[in-house]
């Protein structure tokens, strides 16, 4: 710590931050616009200047940057003898910026409107023309208005430096400096929704939300969490009318710190999608046409099927959903809805998790790593976020290099230049290529059981008690020891695996290896990702039985309730078919439909996160509590509500009291007690207008305040705002900061962790230091002699089933298809413009990667035109008849997260 | 031996430069060997002891500028040679360089082995395309006569020698931009702290040194410190080149002792002033210089003298500003010049400048008000030393706010009457 004085006043600082970090963590108003907390500094925008003394009898100083400025312990600075030179600078970033806020999507949450103001900047001196730009077309998720620009790097310093994008970038100099890509086109990565966030004002905004705008300050908004994978990234959802508009990040320097991918924010378009379901119906048979009825007599024609069902949950429903289906049918009735094998592979990381001695890394634990090795895990298209987080990680051996000489860890321009392109090692093991590729240090592709053995032998070389590996060849056996070695001599090894790749022996080998490496002082770093927003819950509902969707199509029921689950994507459709078939009373709740609800004979209107409250586990078993944002329609219900009786808190309580590891689910909001002097939190801004006149069109008395299920916030503009909790902050405001900027109001210091009563809860705490290794079973899915191995192919745009029935998404997704390997498809006689048809199922359009190892086939999981669960291990491939290319094939969307970066031909 | 024109020596107007042969005839590449008998930190030491100031415009001792970098830890550290001349009105390397080629090239493998370089580079101004032959041409030469390249004159040092011709921004000979540039990234500047001598090209410890500096090396190696302190005016040492553009006589530049008055360089160099034209003002040394007057004719081309007249000696080749020529004009013309040169990074760089060019357009088309004149004044304060990221900007607001101070009277005719020079 350091003591500085700052206009007089004397403070406690921390010397390893910037001076323009400790100014804001001391509450002190001091402008900025090129400083971002995760990017660090570079100095260009000279907003946050202050003046140095060099000593006691210096009376005229020397202006610096803050941002630029480490604390010297002792020192004297003013920020109030630079006004001046701030308020110059505001006032020529602000020539050439458009006086167009009225129009500005940005208007009313831009940090340049905020720090204008802040810098004294209200009277226009400049008389000449404004500077204008071409704009481009950047794809259908991102606005691009260049006009606006006020030059401050933070937009490339995102795309490229950050999240390491390689389209988009400055171009040409002076005041024509233009922020672009070299062409028009979509950009690329996965993560350029956060540019949103990132700009101060409004160059980059929000596409889909332009379309049916509203201000910051009318939106009713709630802390929530996605739905789009199992990382759990905290959002803010924000309704107006009763329609979600638009998604922006919630800040949780646990799970998502700043930044969010683009599944995230734009693929949450579903809630509004016309495919819902927007009314309760029956049916008298799974093919007759549907009857619609109200909700009461639907309540009571639920508890009538459900008296003597099964239950089948759902891994994207939320824990309060499944325990009441488990409650309503009986714990025994009550089945997982995935597949066997997934919910085999979720008990098992369950298991390590609890019983082996591993650190289950969050996000900055996974950016402070300093070696990773992924396997088999093509983590941008399944669990983006921690990509991203990967993409930091590598960044460490730079920063060490620059501690090795002295430089600030916030001097990030310095590092960079330093580090050139050394990077901290990563190793992956794939099927395919990946867009991590250009980060790793080595890629070796190789089947998942493969993969497997190769990690079996990374443990094995750490820990000679590990079980051995079998069947690798010489390079391998260099490999594995090489990758042994990197992890053993890093600082903080992390291992990287999930469910996705089907292979369990993956996590056998990723927790023997996690395991290897644990010593009395430290444990390695593991993080073994789910599919879908709630599967670690509904693994941990499940109490370690194997109760999956095919025992409950083999349990013989007559009736069956189908919580939120198309069962078309979890099991082959010819099972499925038959499973229908033989019940006489098929029961669904969702919200949209699809092929399970086509055929119910009853079907509720459920409620999406969007219009309901609950709780989600991430792939950490972090329990995480997301608000409804806005009360659904009437006939609309949560799920819960449909299935029980009970109020939400209620079911929280019952299923932490009852179910295994999950006690800690009631502490996760402040209790429905809550209130800051008597008044509830707020989903409205203090500043949301119309609320007696938006339905005056419609009769001129004010409707009574909705009333809220948790009892913590109220649907209102009433309240106290969360000042002091911000785990129930509708969305960050401070005074003098409109924007997002805001949330360092709400920090323990600038960049640092929430004041809040909760940033969620992990469920599985693991203290074990025993070691014990796994062995994988046998693997039984090899390449019998017939046809092509098979490993799924992810998709962050059209995978997963919710968000792809989001236009914007659509717009980024394709239909299915197969990756082949150039050989093979010689093999099979197919040209460029051929289809390939698929043992049982349709006909696929195919591409071409070398990389794609001769002998397997990349099949696209969750696109249209290809059931993924009706492929088995292997399959055989013919080239198609007849074919024509379907209109959803779009080759094109194949180039983010999808593109084999190695290996394009 | 008494040479008193060391840079100079081997140039001959309407003669190719010296072959290597030619070159090392006339007493040429003797430094290296001087030098290799002694430790590097003796090299430096003695570089430091000539008093030899850098001569691309800050005039900062080179020996003690060598001396900041790290002790050799055995991985790659550069030497890089500013041969990127921008500054509006200086023609000096260029002159060096087309003429004796062999001389900066010596410089360099010397230099090289003071701060323990592994490769050396030129950056050399994308539009000297002579220079670029004849360089290319003698750095061939050198490697072919065992000057570059592994164990040179037999010794263990070891030297690749590199020409990278720029593409042309005035920001590349801000020293880190260079460095920038040279990685083939954007041509702009870094924070300092760190120094190219600790993280430059690269991220390795890093020299760059102005062409001209360099070429006083092997003077000093060769014929010693003692020497080179004689050949300066008074407590001077060595001398440089200096010069005059503008309406004299004869425009040129000219090899002469340090200390030198700017009156010699424009009455006995340059002939004076052209019949019918009268000295109203100067630029010392480039279009980033603050404008000195008559008066200040009689003072020493030394950058402290220069400084205590309220201006910088910069590259010590002047353009002078005669009475038929509208001073505001020529102000406007070198903003514009800044205004397009920078290179966007900083704000008052980057939005400050084009203000100014706008205010100086409206004031030479005779609709500039008297408020345009407290903007101006404001705007030369606000560019100023320690506001901006690098010293492009302060450098322009240096000719803007000398001639704010020296000619108020014609910003005020220029308000009232519209530019009478036309």
């Amino acid at each position: 710590m350091a003591s500085i004085t700052i206009d007089g006043k004397v403070f406690e600082v921390d010397e390893k931050n910037n001076l323009l970090q400790e100014c804001l963590s001391q509450a002190m108003d001091l402008p900025y616009f090129c400083w971002h907390p995760s990017m660090g500094s570079v100095g260009s925008c000279r907003q946050c200047a202050v003046v140095e003394y060099a000593d006691e009898n210096d009376e005229r100083g020397r202006l610096v940057m803050a941002c630029m400025t480490e604390p010297r312990d002792g020192a004297r600075y003013s920020i109030e003898a630079a006004a001046n030179f701030r308020a110059q600078a505001i006032e020529s970033i602000m020539i050439n910026h458009p006086h167009d806020c009225p129009v500005c999507e940005e208007g009313g949450e831009c940090h340049l409107q905020d720090m204008t103001v802040m810098s004294g900047h209200t009277y226009r001196r400049y008389d000449g023309k404004k500077k204008t730009h071409t704009n481009q077309y950047l794809g259908p998720f991102i606005n691009h208005e260049m006009n606006r620009c006020i030059t401050c790097y933070r937009c490339v310093r995102y795309y490229k430096d950050y999240a390491g994008g390689t389209d988009f970038g400055p171009q040409a100099s002076h005041d024509n400096t233009y922020f672009g890509r070299w062409q028009e086109g979509p950009l690329e990565s996965e993560f350029s929704g956060n540019l949103v966030e990132v700009c101060p004002t409004g160059v980059f905004t929000d596409k889909p939300f332009s379309k049916h705008y509203s201000r910051k300050w009318d939106l009713q908004s709630s802390p929530s969490v996605c739905t789009g994978c199992s990382v759990g990234c905290n959002t803010n959802p924000g309704e107006r009318y009763g329609t979600l508009r638009r998604i922006v990040n919630r800040y949780n320097d646990e799970v998502n710190g700043y930044f969010i991918c683009d599944k995230g924010r734009f693929g949450a378009g579903y809630v509004n999608s016309e495919e819902r379901i927007p009314v309760s119906m029956t049916r008298a048979a799974h093919d007759s046409d549907p009857v619609q009825i109200d909700p009461d007599a639907a309540k009571e024609a639920l508890n009538k099927a459900a008296s003597d069902a099964i239950g089948i949950g759902s891994p994207r429903a939320s824990m309060e959903a499944n325990y009441a289906l488990r409650e309503l049918v009986g714990a025994e009735n009550f089945y997982a809805g995935i597949p066997e094998q997934e919910l085999g592979m979720l008990n098992k990381i369950i298991d390590i998790y609890q019983n082996k001695p591993v650190n289950v890394a969050n996000i900055k634990d996974i950016e402070n790593s300093d070696a990773v090795l992924i396997l088999g895990e093509d983590i941008t298209n399944t669990a983006s976020r921690i990509a991203l987080g990967v993409r930091q990680s590598v960044k460490n051996l730079g920063r060490q290099m620059g501690a090795d000489l002295n430089f600030p860890i916030w001097h990030d321009a310095a590092i960079r230049q330093l580090a050139m392109d050394k990077l901290s090692p990563l190793y992956i093991l794939s099927p395919h290529n990946t867009r991590l590729d250009d980060i790793a240090k080595t890629v070796h592709i190789s089947t998942a059981a493969h993969s497997a053995q190769i990690g079996m032998a990374v443990a094995h070389a750490i820990d000679s008690k590990a079980p051995a590996a079998e069947g690798l060849n010489k390079e391998e056996e260099a490999l594995a020891s090489e990758i042994a070695e990197t992890l053993k001599s890093a600082k903080k090894a992390l291992i990287i695996s999930g469910t996705n790749s089907l292979e369990p022996a993956l996590l056998d080998a990723a927790s023997n290896i996690a395991t290897a490496l644990a010593n009395d002082e430290e444990k390695a770093n593991l993080v073994l990702v789910g599919s879908e927003s709630n599967s670690m819950g509904l693994a941990l509902m499940m109490q370690g039985s194997d109760k999956a969707l095919q025992q409950a199509m083999a349990a013989d029921a007559k009736s069956a309730v189908v919580l939120e689950n198309d069962l078309y994507r979890r099991a082959a459709s010819s099972d499925v078919d038959a499973f229908i078939n033989s019940l006489e009373q098929l029961t669904v709740l969702d919200h949209l439909k699809n092929r399970t609800g086509e055929q119910a004979n009853l079907v509720l209107a459920a409620a999406t996160f969007a219009e309901s409250s609950g709780t989600f586990v991430n792939y950490e078993s972090r329990a995480q509590h997301y608000y409804s944002t806005f009360k659904s329609k009437p006939d609309i219900r949560s799920s819960a509500l449909w299935l029980s009786d009970k109020h939400l808190n209620e079911l929280t309580a019952a299923c932490a009291a009852d179910i295994e590891h999950c006690a800690d689910m009631t502490h996760l909001t402040p209790g429905e007690d809550y209130n800051f002097a008597g008044l509830k939190a707020p989903r409205q801004h203090h500043r949301y207008s119309g609320r007696t006149s938006m339905r005056a069109n419609i009769s001129v008395h004010e409707p009574k305040q909705e009333q809220d299920e948790d009892g913590v916030m109220v649907y209102s503009m009433e309240g106290v705002p969360a000042i002091k909790d911000a785990s129930v902050l509708n969305s960050p405001w401070a005074p003098g900061w409109n924007s997002n900027q805001s949330i360092f109001k709400f920090q323990e210091y600038a960049g640092g962790p929430l004041k809040q009563s909760s940033q969620g809860e992990r469920l599985l705490v693991n203290s074990s230091t025993e070691k014990s290794w796994n062995t994988p079973a046998k693997n039984t899915s090899s390449v019998s002699g017939q046809g092509y191995q098979v490993f799924p192919l992810y998709h962050i745009f059209g995978s997963e089933e919710l968000s792809s029935y989001t236009p914007s998404i659509q717009e980024k997704a394709t239909s299915a298809y197969i990756a082949l390997n150039p050989a093979d498809a010689e093999k099979l006689g197919l040209q460029g413009s051929d289809g390939v048809q698929v043992e049982h199922n349709g006909a696929v359009p195919f591409i071409l990667r070398s990389s794609v190892q001769a002998g397997t086939v990349g099949v696209s999981v969750g696109l249209k035109g290809l059931n993924f669960q009706d492929i088995g291990a292997s399959i055989v491939l013919d080239k198609a008849e007849n074919w024509q290319f379907p209109d959803t094939w779009h080759e094109a969307n194949i180039f983010a997260s999808d593109k084999f970066v190695g290996g394009a031909d | 031996m008494s040479i008193s024109n060391p840079l100079t020596k081997n140039i001959e107007a309407g003669r190719a430069p010296f072959s290597f042969a030619e070159y090392q005839a006339a007493g040429g590449y003797q430094s290296f060997a001087n030098a290799v008998k002694m430790s590097p930190r003796d090299v430096m030491g003695q570089v430091k002891d000539a008093g030899l100031g850098g001569r691309g415009g800050a005039g900062f001792n080179t020996g003690l500028k060598w001396s900041f970098s790290p002790d050799p830890d055995g991985l790659p550290r550069y030497l890089v040679v500013n041969a990127d001349e921008m500054e509006p009105g200086t023609f000096k390397d260029r002159l060096l360089m087309e003429h004796d080629p062999h001389l900066l090239i010596e410089g360099m493998i010397t230099a090289s082995y003071a701060i323990q370089a592994t490769t050396a580079y030129i950056f050399l101004r994308g539009e000297y395309t002579v220079a670029e032959e004849n360089l290319l041409k003698a750095i061939a030469e050198a490697y072919d006569n065992g000057m570059l390249g592994k164990k040179i004159q037999g010794s263990d040092y070891n030297l690749d020698l590199y020409l990278h011709t720029s593409a042309g921004r005035y920001i590349c000979g801000e020293e880190t931009a260079l460095i920038n540039a040279l990685e083939g990234k954007r041509a702009n500047p870094r924070f300092k702290p760190p120094f190219p001598q600790v993280s430059g090209l690269w991220g390795r410890p890093t020299l760059v040194n102005n062409v001209e500096t360099i070429c006083n090396i092997p003077g000093i190696l060769t014929h010693g410190v003692q020497w080179f302190k004689g050949l300066g005016l008074g407590e001077e040492s060595g001398t440089r080149i200096s010069g005059v553009s503008g309406r004299v006589k004869k425009p040129g530049c000219w090899e002469m002792p340090v200390g030198t008055t700017f009156r010699t360089v424009l009455e006995d160099y340059a002939g004076g002033m052209q019949d019918g034209y009268e000295l109203k003002a100067f630029l010392p040394g480039g279009g980033s210089t603050d404008f000195l007057m008559p008066e200040h004719l009689d003072l020493p081309m030394i950058p402290g003298d220069v400084a205590k007249a309220g201006s910088r000696l910069g590259t010590s080749l002047m353009m002078v500003l005669d009475d038929k020529t509208c001073p505001i004009g020529t102000v406007r013309n070198l903003i514009k010049f800044f205004a397009h040169e920078s290179c966007g990074w900083c704000t008052p760089c980057r939005d400050g400048l084009p203000w100014v060019e706008h205010i100086l357009n409206k004031m030479e088309e005779g609709k500039g008000e008297m408020k345009d004149i407290e903007i101006l004044k404001e705007m030369s304060g606000y560019m100023g030393p320690g506001n901006t990221f690098c010293a492009l900007a302060p450098g322009a607001a240096e000719p803007l706010q000398s001639s704010l101070k020296y000619f108020m009277d014609e910003y005020e005719a220029h308000v009232k009457h519209g530019c009478n020079y036309k």
